[in-house]
C-alpha cells in the first residue's frame, strides 16, 4: 500500500495534529487575547477531523502494516470524542471568565485537540505499541488540563494526583504489554489473538490480566476508581466534562477492541474480571455516591456506576453486546455533558462556581427550566423508562440475557435501584426543599442553554425517534470486530 | 559457559542494587544504586546481542537521567559537608566498587566476543550481517514511523504543559531586546555638547 494510501487512512489524526501545531503558533504569538479565535478553530478543526472520516478514514481497513485500523468502530468512536471535546472546548470561556483565579489561556484548545488525536490513535490501535503512545497522548495532555488552574490548590491536587496515579496505571499496563510481547512474540492483534487461540501458556494469562488492570484505570473502572471523585472534583468544571465524557469513550473503545480483537479467544477468562469490575462499579458507584455532598463528586461516582453498567454489554462478547457499549456511551455523554452544562450555571452573586448540592435547594422555583433539565439528566441516568438512557441500560442488560448471563443482568438491575436513590435525592432538592439563594443569570449564555436544550431534547422519549440510525450505526461498528 | 556466568551475575546485581534503590534511607545513595542497575542492565543487553539499546542505557539513563535525578537530589535538605567527611574512610570501598565494575566490563566484553546469548525460542532472531542500529533504524522510519511520529507528539505535549504550568509573565522585568539594540544608530544615543567652562551638562 502507498504511504498516500496510509496516510489517508489517519487523516483525522493528520488534521487534528497539523491543526494544534497552526493553533499553537497562533496562540504563542497572539498570546492571551487569541484564546477566543483558538477556541473556535479548535471546534472547526475537530469538525474538519470529523468529515475526513467520510473518507478512506472511514472505512478503509488497516493501514501502516496493520498498527492502525480505519474501520466502522473507529469511526463511530472518533465521532463521539470529536463532539464531546468540542462541547468541553465551548463551555470553558464562560466558566474561566467569571471564576477568579487564571484566566483561560489559548493552550486549552490545543491541548484538547491533541488530547483527541490520541484518543483517536487508541480508538484505532490494532498493536499494542498505537494503543499505548495514543494512550499517553490522551492522558499527558489531560494531566496538564486537570491543573490548568495553577493558583487553586484544589486543581494543582487534581494533577499531581491524576498524573501520579496515571504514570502508575500505565506502568501496570506496559507490564502487561510486556507479558504479552514476550509470550506471543508480537504486538499486533492479530498475531496476539492467534497466540491465545493457540496453547495459553501462564505468562499470556498474566498479561492478560494486567493489561485489563492497566484498562480498568483509565476507564476507571471499580477496583481502580480511586483517583475519580478528586480528580472530578477538584478540576475545573469545564474539564471534568471533558474527562467524564471523550476520554471514557475512547478508553471504552480501546477496551472492547482488545478484549474482542486481540483477546477474543480468550473471552472466558477475560469475562469473568470484566463482570467483576463490572459489577463492583455498579454497586459501589451507587453506594458510596449516597453520601456525596458535592456535586462534582456525585457524578464522578455516578460515571463509575454508568461504566459499570457499559462493561455487562462487553462482558456478553458478542456483537449485540458491543453495540450495546456503544449505545449506552453514546446516551451516557448526552446526560452527563448535560449534567455539567447545568452545574456550570450553579454560581452565586459574584458568578463564583457553587459545588454543593444543598445549593440546589429549590432550584424549581428560582430557574425552573434549568430545574428540568436536570431533573430530565438524573431521571435518564438513573434508568427510569420514559426517557432515553432507560434504553441505553435496555441495551446492555438484553445482551447480557442474550449471551446467557442471566445472573449478571439480575444483579445488575437490582444495583440500579441503589444508585436511582441519589440521583432522586437530586431531583428531590431541586422540587421539593425550601429555595435558599438563587443562581443569578449572566449575559451571553445562549450557546450552554442551547446545548443543554440539545442534550435535555437527545434524552427526552423524542430520543426514540433516534434508535433505528443508532442502533444500526452501533450495530455496524460492532461487527467491525468481529 | 561464559556467557550463562556473566549473565547471572549481571541479572543478580541488578535485582540487589534495584532493591538497593528502594531500600536506602539515604537519596543519594539511591541514584548510585540506580546508576549501577542501569549499568548492569546494559550488560544484559550486550549480552543478548542488543548493543545499541546498551549504549542508549548508558547514555541515556546513566548519563542524561541520573544527573537529572542528582539534580533533584539536590534540590532536597542534605548535608553534604557531613557526607563529604569520610571520603578517606571510604576510599577503599570506592575502589572496590571500581573494580568491580571494571570487571564487568571486561567480563561483557569477553562473553559478547564469545558470541551472544543463545535463547531458545527467540521470536526475533538476529540477522548476524545487519548491525543493530540500522536494523533498528530499517524499522523505526518505515513500518513504526506512525508511532514514531505520535511519539513526537508526546513530547510535543510535555513541553506545552510545562511551559503551561509554570511560566508567569512577571512585569518589571527588563528583558533582551535584540533588534531593538541591533537597530540603535550613533546619533540616536550620542550628543555633541559644549558646555561653558564652569558650568555642568544636563543629561
Amino acid at each position: 500500500m502507498s504511504y498516500a494510501a496510509n496516510l489517508a487512512m489517519t487523516l483525522p489524526e493528520l488534521v487534528l495534529g497539523v491543526g494544534a501545531i497552526v493553533l499553537m503558533l497562533v496562540s504563542a504569538w497572539g498570546g492571551p487575547g487569541s484564546t477566543r479565535l483558538v477556541s473556535w478553530a479548535s471546534v472547526a478543526i475537530l469538525a474538519g477531523a470529523g468529515i475526513a472520516l467520510t473518507g478512506p478514514a472511514g472505512n478503509g481497513g488497516p493501514a501502516f502494516d496493520g498498527l492502525y485500523r480505519a474501520d466502522a468502530f473507529a469511526a463511530f468512536s472518533k465521532v463521539l470524542i470529536y463532539i464531546a471535546t468540542a462541547i468541553a472546548i465551548l463551555m470553558a470561556p464562560g466558566f474561566f471568565q467569571r471564576t477568579s483565579g487564571d484566566d483561560l489561556r489559548p493552550e486549552y484548545p490545543v491541548l484538547m485537540l491533541l488530547s483527541a488525536a490520541g484518543m483517536g490513535m487508541m480508538v484505532s490501535a490494532t498493536d499494542m505499541l498505537t494503543l499505548y503512545v495514543g494512550l499517553e497522548l490522551q492522558s499527558l495532555a489531560a494531566y496538564v488540563l486537570a491543573s490548568f488552574m495553577r493558583r487553586d490548590a484544589r486543581s494543582a491536587e487534581a494533577g499531581l494526583k491524576y498524573f501520579v496515579l496515571g504514570a502508575l496505571a500505565s506502568g501496570i499496563l506496559l507490564y502487561g504489554i510486556s507479558l504479552v510481547y514476550g509470550f506471543s512474540g508480537t504486538t499486533l492483534f492479530d498475531g496476539i489473538a492467534a497466540a491465545y487461540a493457540g496453547q495459553r501458556s501462564m505468562g499470556l494469562l498474566f498479561g492478560l490480566v494486567f493489561v485489563f488492570a492497566g484498562i480498568a484505570f483509565k476507564i476507571s473502572a471499580v477496583p481502580f476508581h480511586m483517583w475519580t471523585p478528586d480528580v472530578y472534583e477538584g478540576a475545573p468544571t469545564p474539564v471534568t466534562a471533558f474527562f467524564a465524557s471523550a476520554p471514557k469513550v475512547a478508553a471504552m473503545g480501546l477496551a472492547v477492541r482488545v478484549a474482542i480483537e486481540a483477546m477474543g479467544p480468550a473471552t472466558d477468562q477475560w469475562r469473568q474480571i470484566v463482570i467483576f469490575a463490572a459489577l463492583a462499579s455498579i454497586v459501589l458507584g451507587a453506594v458510596a455516591a449516597i453520601g456525596q455532598t458535592n456535586i462534582k463528586r456525585l457524578l464522578a461516582y455516578s460515571s463509575i456506576n454508568n461504566v459499570g453498567f457499559a462493561l455487562i454489554g462487553l462482558a456478553a462478547g458478542t456483537p449485540a453486546g458491543v453495540a450495546g457499549v456503544m449505545t449506552y456511551m453514546t446516551i451516557y455523554i448526552a446526560m452527563t455533558l448535560g449534567s455539567f452544562l447545568v452545574v456550570l450555571q450553579m454560581r452565586d452573586e459574584d458568578g463564583q462556581p457553587v459545588e454543593t448540592i444543598a445549593s440546589l435547594s429549590g432550584m424549581s422555583r428560582t430557574r425552573p427550566a434549568l430545574a428540568a433539565a436536570m431533573a430530565m439528566f438524573m431521571f435518564s441516568l438513573a434508568g427510569i423508562p420514559p426517557l432515553f438512557g432507560f434504553y441505553a441500560k435496555f441495551a446492555v442488560f438484553d445482551a447480557a440475557v442474550a449471551a446467557g448471563l442471566f445472573p449478571l443482568a439480575a444483579v445488575g438491575i437490582a444495583a440500579s435501584t441503589i444508585g436511582a436513590y441519589y440521583y432522586l435525592r437530586v431531583v428531590k432538592t431541586m422540587y421539593f426543599d425550601e429555595p435558599v439563594t438563587a443562581f443569578p443569570r449572566f449575559e451571553g449564555e445562549v450557546l450552554q442553554g442551547g446545548l443543554i436544550a440539545v442534550a435535555a431534547v437527545f434524552i427526552s422519549p423524542l430520543g426514540y425517534f433516534a434508535i433505528p440510525l443508532l442502533g444500526g450505526w452501533a450495530m455496524a461498528a460492532a461487527q467491525a470486530l468481529f | 559457559m561464559i556467557q550463562a556466568i556473566a549473565f547471572y551475575l549481571f541479572a543478580a546485581v541488578v535485582i540487589l542494587s534495584g532493591a538497593m534503590t528502594i531500600s536506602s534511607r539515604n537519596p543519594v545513595h539511591s541514584v548510585m544504586w540506580l546508576i549501577l542497575a542501569f549499568f548492569n542492565a546494559a550488560g544484559l543487553m550486550v549480552l543478548v546481542g542488543a548493543e545499541f539499546i546498551a549504549m542508549l542505557l548508558v547514555i541515556v539513563y546513566v548519563g542524561a537521567v541520573a544527573v537529572l535525578f542528582l539534580f533533584v537530589v539536590m534540590m532536597l535538605d542534605i548535608d553534604f559537608a557531613e557526607l563529604r567527611a569520610g571520603v578517606m574512610r571510604y576510599a577503599g570501598i570506592g575502589l572496590a566498587v571500581a573494580v568491580a565494575l571494571a570487571a564487568e566490563v571486561i567480563i561483557a566484553v569477553g562473553a559478547w566476543s564469545a558470541g551472544t546469548l543463545d535463547l531458545t525460542r527467540r521470536v526475533a532472531p538476529i540477522d548476524p550481517v545487519v548491525p543493530n542500529i540500522q536494523a533498528i533504524g530499517n524499522l523505526l522510519y518505515s513500518r513504526y514511523v506512525f508511532i514514531f511520529e505520535a511519539a513526537g507528539f508526546v513530547l510535543l505535549v510535555a513541553m506545552i504543559g510545562a511551559i503551561v504550568l509554570t511560566h508567569r509573565e512577571r512585569s518589571g522585568v527588563r528583558g533582551q531586546n535584540i533588534a531593538r539594540q541591533v537597530n540603535r544608530r550613533p546619533q540616536d544615543s550620542t550628543r555633541n555638547m559644549q558646555p561653558p567652562v564652569g558650568q555642568g551638562v544636563s543629561l
